[in-house]
């Protein structure tokens, strides 16, 4: 050992200095990360955990009717609530119509109840005709005469549901599921978001595989011919890559509309004869998708491939192995880390895709992405568009963890 | 055209290297005809976004630099994108630096956290800052988008940076702090040239991110904070006109410079790593 | 050389900064907005470009409707609008949800000032216009010419995709009328679930061939690009396409669905000062009068309809002979059932 030679005193001494170097390593270089960690837990990481919260804290109904909410976590659930419950929630519209707030509980109540928010406001507006007096006949009966909902058990299990501060309707609803008043779960038989779920995935296995049929070759190209061929087609690989993904759906869209070039160009040769629909349906959204992540796949497989000896292949040849077997036998197998991290970039990337599906897709093409854009900022069902976020990112977050097994140890992530 | 290079090709073998080499051309050709099917429609003096020309004419680039609309985008674009890839490049560089430094417990998740902006699908993403931006004010601002896109184009400059430490010995910043220079002066001297490219190639990606992102703009931005992405959005959307293929004529020149300026880093820090 | 690099680079930051910088005013200037294409081009010319050059500071941007939207806004604290055009429904249910400023009319002109309809508690009517069946005439010989809505859903005499707007809205009737109601008695029908599930079972013949629109802007680009045969559509957007791009559009009159868009503003908005400032202008007469000779819609300033270049009024949705065989779309059927008959439309659309 080096330090043979040395009493223990400078040994030890020695070992601390080194241990000490090495812990102001440490330090310093948690100092050099800290600050992007912390800037990315403050605009990043924060706020998308404070979203994903929405999909099951759900304090908006209990903060607008604090009485009713009170009312509901007393009464046991057993047939209708006690008159005193009526009477909370009737002072309750009336007060939070006045303040301007009965408008967010109706919408909160609106989406376990058909009909929820005319049930909800009409009662506000019966209220606000009253002067602040309780209604002659007491709450219950004006209640049960407004509209004989209000004497049915389900729209109070509703209510009791929503008055928080907790509440797992969303992410069932995000799973097409319902809980009928007994408690027990069902399959809704209007719910879209299992169809969607699974359009979300199919639409991305397409892209990828076409990715991969279209990718595999063009990379095997790429890295194995002159450097001049092999540079002009990186160079038509990563001028689209570097395109905004705006002009390329914008391109799309000329290319594929029915007087498009693809179907004058389909009618000028005589295959057709009427324009066939190639957007604002499946086949738009899936080209225009693949011309988009392609780049995704062809980098990674290329990168790979370039690192591949062709001796290997030629040993196999040279031992009698036909191409195709020495090809399927000893190239491809080695490309396979490429293929799985293109094809998992790939997946990944599409599953989260919004803005070409909405461009080039139609009503009946859209995936996870948009809906939930659409109850963000179309109607305000913040908490369904948290649950579907749920959904979406726990696909993701699985899929990048088998990304990272894949590349791991591999710098391959941006090609 | 093949890898097998030094031993005869058979007949077969021959027509299937041609086939595979014109199927390559194919998908190469995939990638690029619709920027190039886009690009004369600029030229188009009709209003809609359609072939045949019926005549030629500049009045839509004329729009696209001159009316108020979209030269606000022009620099909201280039304003946005070069602060936020400045504010991506600093953090990031130092992030990559320290990475590369040591390791330290926790360094796995820390990684996780710093890459996860590439993963994460951008509209939880934009969703997430809309609720959380209008609690704390920043919700059209100037600022928020900025910090927003710094955030998506952070991982790219970890990435590249990382990539040119990979070869980078430490023990050379040692040296210099053991001959007397302050650890600024040794990172600026001894780091900074073996990363430089790296960090260029990473600010140019960062750029890059922020100048296509669309969709937290959507959520965030004023109506005088639009970019050029989301003019382009609406525009497709809501009335397609020639002013979509101006604007692409536009942004693919920009992307034409950003792949040369790219190449060029590449190879200088391929050259750079020589002699290590 | 490296500093050859870092001069690149910091020139480039440079210049980037002094680009923005140059138009970074941080404060936020009023906010109108309206719903895009012709439409809006033809409020610049009227409206905003004077309302500007008047020395006011003032952008536009557009939407597309759906009181969601505007809930969003004001509730997610991130309106950034000020004010809107809205449809009459998206008035009545945003003005009872407390989404919109009560108006001061004293403002504006006074209530006197605007045709009776025009007058509401949160907002003032913009133009009056007409959903209708829009067409090629160009493809449609003119012999063959559809002559209401049932020739919509006639696939076999009119081949090809036909595109209606994303939303029940208007659709529900259009199946209705197509399916044999009688325009009076559209609302009748459609008030009981059997109505409902009719008009949705009519649509369903057609579901394979439409597309949908969710800005006005389309439908003519739509018929422009031959995306489509027949679309519903604005007549305004019909004519300016006539105007504007030299297309030989048709418009079929007969089963219109008339209604009223009207301006309001925004629960918060910072600006509301400049805002009313826009609506006393934007009312007035005399620049009303100029708004249907970019775009064929009705003015509700009464002093205005007199100003109109009287070439311009056969175009109107107002002209007796177009108003003659029209329904007006009932606000308060779809204050009732908006919510609920567009989530089952979007779900309806959504499939496959």
């Amino acid at each position: 050992m080096a330090l043979q030679g040395m009493d223990g005193a400078a040994a030890r001494a020695l070992r601390r200095d080194h241990s000490r170097a090495e812990r102001r390593r440490r330090l310093q270089a948690i100092g050099l990360v800290a600050p992007l960690f912390l800037f990315l837990l403050f605009t990043f990481v924060g706020p998308i955990a404070d979203m994903l919260r929405r999909s099951v804290v759900d304090t908006d109904l209990a903060a607008i009717w604090p009485r009713t909410a009170a009312a509901m976590h007393a009464w046991d659930g057993a047939g209708l609530p006690p008159d005193s419950a009526f009477n909370a929630l009737g002072e309750d519209i009336r007060d939070s119509a006045d303040a301007g707030r009965v408008a967010v509980a109706a919408q909160r109540l609106n989406y376990p109840i058909l009909g929820g928010r005319s049930l909800v406001m009409g009662m506000a507006r019966l209220a606000g005709a009253l002067d602040g007096k309780p209604p002659p006949q007491g709450w219950k009966a004006a209640f049960l005469d407004a509209d004989p909902s209000w004497g049915n058990r389900d729209t109070w299990v509703a209510i009791r549901r929503a008055s928080g501060p907790v509440t797992d309707y969303f992410l069932l609803n995000a799973l097409d599921l319902r809980k009928d008043a007994a408690g027990h779960l069902h399959h809704a038989p209007d719910g879209i978001f299992l169809s969607i779920l699974w359009r979300t995935f199919s639409v991305s296995g397409l892209v990828t595989l076409f990715a991969l049929l279209l990718g595999y070759p063009l990379a095997y190209v790429m890295s194995h011919s002159s450097r001049r061929v092999a540079g002009i087609l990186t160079l038509f690989v990563l001028l689209p890559f570097w395109t905004s993904l705006l002009v390329r759906t914008a391109a799309w869209i000329v290319l594929l509309q029915d007087q498009g070039i693809v179907n004058k160009a389909l009618i000028a040769i005589g295959l057709i004869d009427h324009p066939v629909r190639l957007m604002f349906n499946r086949v738009g959204v899936v080209v225009a998708m693949v011309h988009v992540l392609l780049p995704f796949m062809v980098l990674p497989l290329a990168a790979v491939m370039r690192g591949i000896r062709p001796e290997t292949v030629r040993a196999a040849r040279s031992l009698g192995a036909p191409p195709w077997t020495a090809f399927r036998r000893i190239y491809v197998p080695q490309t396979m880390p490429g293929v799985g991290a293109g094809v998992l970039l790939v997946f990944i990337s599409a599953i989260g895709y919004y803005i070409t599906p909405a461009l080039v897709g139609g009503a009946d093409d859209q995936m996870l992405s948009y809906f939930i854009a659409f109850y963000t900022n179309e109607t305000v069902n913040w908490g369904l568009a948290s649950a579907l976020a749920v959904v979406l990112l726990g696909a993701t977050a699985v899929l990048s963890m088998v990304y990272a097994r894949v590349v791991s140890g591999r710098g391959a992530l941006v090609g | 055209m093949s890898a097998r290079a030094g031993m005869p090709l058979t007949p077969v073998e021959r027509v299937g290297a041609v086939a595979l080499g014109a199927f390559a051309v194919l998908v190469a050709l995939f990638l690029i005809a619709p920027l190039l099917a886009i690009l004369p429609l600029s030229l188009s003096n009709g209003e809609f976004l359609v072939y045949p020309i019926r005549g030629l004419s500049l009045r839509w680039f004329d729009t696209f630099f001159h009316s108020e609309r979209w030269a606000t985008a022009i620099r909201n674009s280039f304003f946005i994108g070069s602060l936020a890839a400045v504010l991506a490049t600093a953090l990031g560089t130092l992030a990559a630096v320290g990475l590369a430094r040591a390791t330290f417990r926790g360094r796995r998740f820390v990684t996780a956290v710093l890459l996860s902006p590439l993963i994460v699908p951008i509209v939880i993403y934009a969703v997430g800052l809309y609720f959380f931006f209008a609690r704390v004010g920043l919700t059209q601002t100037y600022t928020g988008i900025i910090l927003a896109h710094a955030a998506l184009g952070s991982p790219f400059v970890v990435v590249t940076v990382g990539a040119s430490l990979a070869n980078f010995d430490f023990n050379l910043m040692r040296a210099a702090a053991g001959l007397g220079a302050s650890p600024l002066h040794a990172f600026r001297r001894v780091m900074l040239p073996i990363v430089l490219p790296g960090v260029v190639t990473g600010a140019l990606f960062a750029f890059a991110a922020s100048f296509d992102e669309v969709v937290t703009v959507i959520f965030l931005a004023a109506p005088q904070q639009r970019t050029i992405p989301r003019e382009m959005f609406s525009g497709i959307r809501e009335n397609i006109s020639p002013i979509i293929a101006a604007a692409s004529a536009a942004m693919i020149a920009t992307a034409i410079v950003l792949v040369i300026a790219v190449h060029w880093l590449r190879r200088r820090s391929l050259r750079g790593r020589l002699p290590t | 050389m490296n500093t050859r690099l870092t001069i690149l680079l910091g020139s480039t930051l440079a210049l980037g900064l002094a680009l923005g910088l140059a138009g970074a005013a941080q404060a936020r200037e009023l906010t109108v907005v309206s719903w895009g294409g012709a439409y809006q081009k033809a409020q610049n010319e009227v409206y905003f470009a004077p309302f500007k050059a008047a020395g006011n500071k003032m952008i536009d941007e557009s939407w597309d409707g759906g009181v969601g939207v505007l809930r969003a806004k004001v509730q997610g604290g991130n309106a950034g609008w000020d004010v809107v055009q809205v449809e009459s429904d998206e008035l009545q249910l945003g003005c009872e949800e407390g989404l919109y400023e009560t108006l001061d009319f004293s403002k504006i002109g006074g209530k006197d000032a605007y045709i009776p309809d025009a007058v509401n508690k949160c907002g003032v009517g913009a133009i009056l216009y007409d959903f209708v069946l829009g067409y090629d005439k160009d493809k449609i010989a003119a012999a063959n010419a559809p002559k209401g809505w049932a020739d919509f859903f006639d696939t076999t005499k009119y081949p090809g995709k036909r595109a209606l707007r994303l939303g029940a809205k208007t659709n529900l009737e259009i199946a209705l009328m197509a399916d044999g109601v009688a325009p009076a008695d559209v609302y009748n029908v459609l008030k009981t679930p059997a109505g409902v599930d009719r008009a949705f079972k009519k649509l369903d013949t057609i579901k394979k061939d439409l597309v949908f629109w969710k800005s006005g802007a389309q439908p003519p680009q739509f018929l422009a690009s031959g995306e489509v045969v027949m679309t519903s559509v604005y007549n305004g957007r019909i004519d300016a396409a006539n105007h504007d791009d030299h297309r030989n559009f048709g418009i079929v009159w007969n089963q219109a669905l008339y209604t009223l868009d009207s301006w309001v503003i925004l629960k918060g908005s910072p600006n509301t000062a400049e805002a009313y400032k826009f609506l006393d202008f934007v009312g007035q007469a005399k620049n009303q009068a100029k708004l249907p000779n970019f775009i064929a819609y009705g003015v509700t300033n009464k002093a205005a309809t007199p100003l109109i270049d009287p070439k311009r009024l056969p175009d109107l949705p107002t002209a007796p002979d177009n108003i003659k065989n029209a329904i007006p779309i009932s606000t308060a059927f779809w204050l009732e059932n908006n919510d609920r008959l567009t989530e089952r439309f979007n779900k309806w659309a959504a499939q496959n």
